[in-house]
């Protein structure tokens, strides 16, 4: 393993390609503050609100999706989740994985559940079918 | 090194450890969101492999996890708008601590009757009388 380069102080700063890191940056401050209503409002419904937890099944599920309203609210709530926590991710193990194999692995893995795990869910919220059985 | 590790440094005060939080709570919600979204994915499959699955979040054991859940969800949405506040405010850096200090008492008063609303049920079948 090669140690961490530095540059020599007061060297010229390398002119980046691009804006990825700020706007990524940028990206946790905005959707953070929507995920505070969505994520919070979501909570005090299905948790504490009138019962909390033992009051969801099937049928309420499907009571809730038959607005647009909250099909939009949970859509909305998985992508800006989903891509908010995989870019924490992303950070947390750029700090810690100090392997260069380790990181991709890591990183590869991460990619591929955000991915599956956001297809999966907009999969179920637009092909929700209240009446299988 | 026992000098340099404590004075005005960040390392060691509670923006570290409201830091550390933030991100134990982060990496907590990320692991739940996956499993939360698959286990909602079963009303695609039957009601009752939905029903049968969500049986588990309200047994006792699973019902207190939710508690720190919700409780790791608020202290990372309130630890969250202090960071916000510190970058985009002017005054915001010199009030970080007593930001601080504010989210925690936010916290407390939001999570008690929370926790007492969530677990009502739990205490009523593990103690009282059947209903």
């Amino acid at each position: 393993m090669s140690a961490p380069t530095l540059d020599a102080p007061r060297s010229r700063r390398q002119l980046t390609k691009n804006n990825f890191e700020l706007n990524a940056w940028l990206f946790m401050r905005i959707s953070g503050v929507v995920l505070i209503i969505l994520v919070l409002g979501h909570l005090l419904i299905m948790n504490i609100l009138d019962g909390g937890v033992h009051r969801i099944n099937f049928a309420f599920v499907a009571g809730r999706w038959a607005s647009p309203f909250w099909q939009i609210w949970d859509l909305l709530m998985l992508w800006l989740a989903m891509i908010h926590g995989c870019n924490g991710l992303r950070t947390i193990i750029n700090d810690y994985a100090s392997k260069e194999g380790t990181r991709l692995t890591l990183k590869g893995l991460l990619y591929c559940a955000t991915v599956l795990v956001i297809a999966l869910g907009t999969l179920v919220i637009f092909t929700f079918d209240p009446s299988i059985s | 090194m026992a000098k340099s590790a404590t004075g005005t440094l960040y390392r060691g005060h509670d923006g570290m450890w409201s830091w550390v939080a933030h991100r134990i709570t982060g990496v907590l919600v990320f692991f739940f969101l996956l499993v939360h979204v698959t286990d909602t994915a079963l009303v695609r499959i039957s009601p009752e492999a939905y029903n049968d699955a969500l049986e588990l979040y309200k047994t006792p054991l699973v019902n207190l996890m939710e508690v720190g859940l919700v409780g790791a969800v608020l202290y990372h949405a309130l630890n969250g708008v202090r960071i916000i506040l510190s970058d985009f405010w002017a005054k915001g850096p010199k009030y970080q601590k007593s930001m601080l200090r504010s989210i925690i008492v936010v916290w407390l008063v939001v999570m008690i009757p929370g926790a007492y609303f969530m677990l009502l049920r739990t205490f009523q079948t593990l103690f009282g009388a059947s209903s």
